[in-house]
């Protein structure tokens, strides 16, 4: 089988079973994407997936071979982050870390929707989406923090998207 | 996970055939199908893979109506401006349900086959009718909060989980197929979903190697009032405990037209053409909704933990009502 992740081509031959997540962790020494659940209820192994933010535990390997995947380690490493990394350092974004790659993979998948347009469940109008902070802890609900960093992830979030609107509400995800 | 062959499809006729044989199961996005088979409660022998199908398309067609594929994901088709603009009620209970993550990947072929959430459908070690026909139903006298009130069986109480399922029963959907033999159905959304009675392995009423292809929704109801509302534990990525998807027309102070599904309450999305019945010609006001909520639950059975849905289903029909008509 062939994939591109991070950019790059890799020839691997799996067991059919193999997750996405597993993929990367046990065959290919991508250790960012974590295994917190592995039924989708965490979010701790979100990836990029054409640039669609996914649960890869989710995701048989098999049936992405064409698609571009994107993991914690392709958004950046030391000495170049992605903005939303920097901000997460920037913001004490986190306690033991665990939840972090997928949270920031979350939260970069999360603004190209908003930059898409596409509504949430916290959406007053369908057509007129505007990012507070009620819109960021709806959006990221299927990331689960245990260690509750969630003020200082939203903060993370809100910097990156520019939106200066604090709703002072309470920010449970 | 047991073993399994995989093979993709590339015409959906040919996925069609190639799951005729039992043990056969499609696979799109997976994520219901993955995590069941994880834990052993689905063991398919093959997966077809249908992700890569041409089903990916949202079309408006010259009557109004949409057209839908099935391989549409759920995020794609909450954001949809045809349907956010003539299906509100879609595109909010699309939203209500799941996560971001969920629902990029989620098809809208595999939201209407997810399975029930009954926590002794997920658990190997107990008894369940609907995993293992003839072994009984550890829910009945168990721990059943989440599960059924309406169309129960004494075999199973378990509940379709989905939301978008809701709405599309409130919008008279109809599902379009094609089985193995290349025959193509459509069946209407009232028909799609079954009730346990004594086969509550079955959820619907497709054949094996029967493949959706497009759901079809109606021309819209021009000055239709949309809501879906959702009542569950916590805000965010639950199943619903109850929910309603409302479809209602307000003509010179009366109710014109009344469409009202359910969830959370039955093994299907939930309909009652008596409830509406009662309140069409009507002018809308609190002892009217009273009325329609009565007929709603006046069949309804709790099992213990979930008693607290019958008083909670009426609620939330009223609420829903006043809050799209004004009448209190």
């Amino acid at each position: 089988m062939r994939f591109t992740i991070n950019g790059r081509l890799h020839e691997v031959e799996p067991d059919i079973r193999t997750s996405l997540l597993d993929l990367c962790r046990e065959h290919l020494g991508l250790t960012g994407p974590k295994k917190g659940c592995d039924h989708g209820q965490c979010g701790a192994c979100t990836i990029l997936v054409n640039g669609r933010r996914v649960n890869s535990c989710l995701s048989l390997a098999v049936m992405h071979q064409e698609d571009e995947i994107v993991t914690i380690e392709g958004l950046g490493e030391p000495g170049s982050l992605h903005p939303m990394q920097q901000a997460f350092l920037h913001h004490d974004g986190y306690q033991c870390g665990y939840c972090t790659p997928g949270q920031i993979c979350s939260a970069v998948g999360m603004l190209d929707e908003i930059a898409k347009g596409w509504p949430s469940h916290a959406s007053t109008d369908l057509e007129q989406v505007s990012l507070d902070d009620a819109e960021i802890s709806e959006r990221m609900s299927g990331n689960l923090c245990r260690c509750a960093a969630y003020p200082n992830i939203v903060d993370a979030i809100r910097e990156v998207a520019g939106a200066d609107a604090r709703t002072g509400s309470d920010v449970g995800a | 996970m047991k073993l399994f062959d995989y093979q993709r499809a590339d015409t959906p006729e040919q996925a069609a055939a190639s799951a005729v044989a039992p043990g056969t199961r499609f696979i799109a996005g997976g994520t219901n199908l993955l995590d069941l088979m994880k834990l052993q409660v689905e063991t398919p022998e093959r997966l077809v893979d249908v992700s890569r199908l041409e089903l990916a398309k949202i079309e408006t067609r010259e009557d109004g109506g949409v057209t839908i594929g099935a391989m549409v994901p759920n995020s794609d088709l909450a954001a949809d401006p045809h349907v956010i603009r003539n299906y509100p009620v879609l595109s909010r209970a699309l939203l209500a349900g799941a996560t971001g993550q969920l629902r990029n990947k989620a098809t809208t072929g595999g939201n209407l086959l997810q399975r029930t959430r009954c926590y002794y459908f997920y658990d190997v070690a107990t008894p369940c009718n609907k995993r293992e026909p003839g072994s009984g139903c550890s829910a009945i006298g168990g721990v059943n909060r989440i599960l059924a009130i309406l169309g129960t069986s004494d075999q199973c109480i378990a509940t379709h989980p989905s939301d978008m399922a809701v709405a599309m029963r409130a919008l008279d959907a109809t599902i379009v197929t094609v089985k193995a033999d290349g025959d193509r159905r459509r069946i209407p959304m009232a028909e799609f979903h079954r009730l346990p009675g004594d086969r509550p392995h079955i959820d619907t009423i497709l054949e094996q190697g029967e493949l959706i292809t497009h759901v079809e929704l109606p021309s819209p109801p021009p000055g239709g009032r949309h809501a879906y509302r959702k009542v569950r534990d916590r805000a965010s990525y639950a199943f619903a405990l109850v929910s309603v998807a409302a479809v209602i027309e307000v003509e010179d102070g009366r109710i014109a037209k009344a469409a009202l599904a359910f969830g959370g309450l039955a093994h299907k999305p939930w309909r009652d053409p008596e409830v509406e019945h009662i309140l069409i010609g009507q002018t809308p006001g609190k002892a009217l909704f009273e009325a329609a909520a009565d007929a709603l639950v006046r069949d309804a059975r709790g099992f213990g933990h979930n008693d607290f849905k019958i008083p909670l289903a009426r609620r939330t029909l009223i609420a829903t009502l006043q809050d799209l008509t004004g009448g209190r």
